[in-house]
């Protein structure tokens, strides 16, 4: 039986049109060999949530820099949890300040990475807290 | 409720996780399969194929807004290739799709090839299967369309669209690939571009040489203008909607339909017999060091590749040799 292969989404919620930080994230993925669905820009919780349930992925990753993360992260989580895939896990990056990670981390979002946050310590928190499904 | 009468309901985190299964070889995947086979082979399935950048995606997109307007849902398998050096892959199709994302009658998912050639992924027929007893009406098929190899698509649609552009010089590349003998449409994508009017000449020229295929179907060549300009990019897409249910049309009073359910049954049988016989015997060669003492005698020439597989149908396929 072949291994169960890691599939991630990586998709941009809200209204900034700067992707370039998602793309280099998505190459990332797949050069650690996961699997990685990318949706492009300006999608809205509910097109996320979908396309996630759709796809089977492990996790999703929003990238935000419009400072709307408080509002549009837990959304996507939420609408998981409602559709009964409470089992993705959510995690965020983008400009967010540090007064805000409490508030994420309370409303589902299982990490948060910033502009900081090093390709390979991403890959490594990834590996050591995404298992694909079994 | 089965999961499987789950997946028959339409339930999507069902059908999606089976794929999945699929697609990782998870043995309860198959036993899923054969539950759900008896309710498949009612969808309408239309393969996509053509260069990348051709704008295959865009026009899938496209096609499923036609397809919507007339009341039938949609599922789409889109195939992305998988990176031979890492195992990952970018599946990125869907962009061009999102705008159906919350569309219930719509159902979108990215393949990677994890190494399977001719432009498809070895899930692909299976996963078919899982859209189709969803209650999918029509299921289109998004090749890679690395242009080599592409033909693999013929096995499991019962329509091929073979999508070209102006100016890209691949047609030729398509005739050396054998793309433009699977054709059961051609669509000149981004006719608004210079080279369009020259594309279709080559294109008639080609059928025109060309013997008639069995059952006498000449693929018509549908152009559609730039995708930006909503106006005439619908006009094209409605007539290439036309094109593709006059095919179907074509193949049921001329008696042909059946021959293409043939052949699709004919690959997935081909397919489930190398992993019933095939697969098994390797597994246990690799298991036991016999491939690897079978290497090393044929790397000092003791023995032939021909002789050493008869050795080895002698001893496992008892009664057929
Ligand atoms: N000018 C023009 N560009 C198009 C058209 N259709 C698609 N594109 C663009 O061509 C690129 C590739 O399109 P895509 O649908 O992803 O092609 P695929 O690789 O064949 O799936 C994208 O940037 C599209 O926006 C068209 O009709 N005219
Ligand atoms: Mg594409």
């Amino acid at each position: 039986m072949a291994k169960r292969k890691i599939r991630v989404m990586v998709a941009k919620p809200g209204l900034d049109g700067h992707d370039r930080g998602a793309r280099v994230l998505a190459r990332c993925f797949r050069d650690a060999g996961y699997e990685v669905i990318y949706t492009g820009c300006h999608q809205t919780p509910e097109q996320i949530a979908a396309a996630a349930i759709q796809e089977d992925v492990d996790m999703v990753g929003l990238s935000c820099l419009s400072g709307a993360h408080r509002y549009l992260f837990p959304a996507v989580k939420k609408l998981l949890v409602e559709k009964g895939a409470d089992d993705i896990v959510v995690v965020g990056g983008g400009i967010i300040p540090d007064q805000d990670f409490q508030y994420l981390y309370d409303n589902g979002i299982k990490e948060i990475f910033t502009p900081g946050a090093t390709l390979e310590s991403i890959v490594k928190w990834v590996n050591e807290n995404v298992k694909p499904r079994n | 409720m089965e999961k499987t009468d789950k997946i028959r309901a339409g339930d999507v985190r069902e059908a999606s996780r089976l794929i999945r299964s699929i697609e990782d070889s998870v043995p309860e995947a198959k036993s899923a399969i054969k539950h759900i086979y008896p309710f498949t082979g009612k969808a309408q399935v239309i393969g996509i194929t053509g260069s990348p950048g051709a704008g295959k995606s865009t026009l899938v997109d496209g096609l499923i807004e036609c397809f919507r307007k007339t009341g039938k849902t949609v599922g789409v398998l889109a195939v992305d290739p998988t990176s031979p050096f890492t195992g990952g892959a970018i599946l990125g199709d869907r962009i061009r799709m999102q705008r159906h994302a919350e569309d219930a009658g719509v159902f979108v998912r990215s393949l990677a090839t994890r190494g399977a050639l001719g432009g498809l992924s070895k899930a692909v027929g299976d996963a078919i299967h899982v859209m189709d007893a969803m209650g999918k009406d029509v299921i289109l098929v998004e090749t890679v369309g690395s242009g080599q190899q592409e033909v693999e698509i013929i096995n499991h649609a019962h329509t091929v669209l073979v999508v070209l552009i102006p100016g890209m010089g691949d047609e030729i590349q398509a005739i050396k690939a054998g793309i433009m003998e699977i054709a059961d449409v051609f669509v000149i994508n981004k006719a608004d571009r210079e080279g369009s009017g020259k594309l279709q000449r080559e294109i008639m020229a080609m059928l025109d040489m060309s013997p008639i295929p069995a059952g006498g179907w000449r693929p018509p060549i549908v152009k559609i203008g730039n995708a930006f300009d909503p106006a005439e990019f619908e006009k094209g897409l409605e007539e290439l909607t036309t094109k593709i249910l006059d095919h179907r049309e074509y193949l049921i009073n001329h008696n042909l339909l059946g021959d293409r359910i043939r052949r699709k049954r004919t690959h997935e049988l081909n397919e489930a017999l190398r992993e019933a016989i095939l697969e098994p015997v390797l597994n246990l060669l690799v298991s036991s060091g016999e491939l690897d003492r079978m290497l090393d005698r044929l790397q000092k020439k003791e023995v032939d590749p021909y002789t050493l597989a008869e050795e080895v149908a002698k001893k496992h396929l008892t009664g057929c040799v």
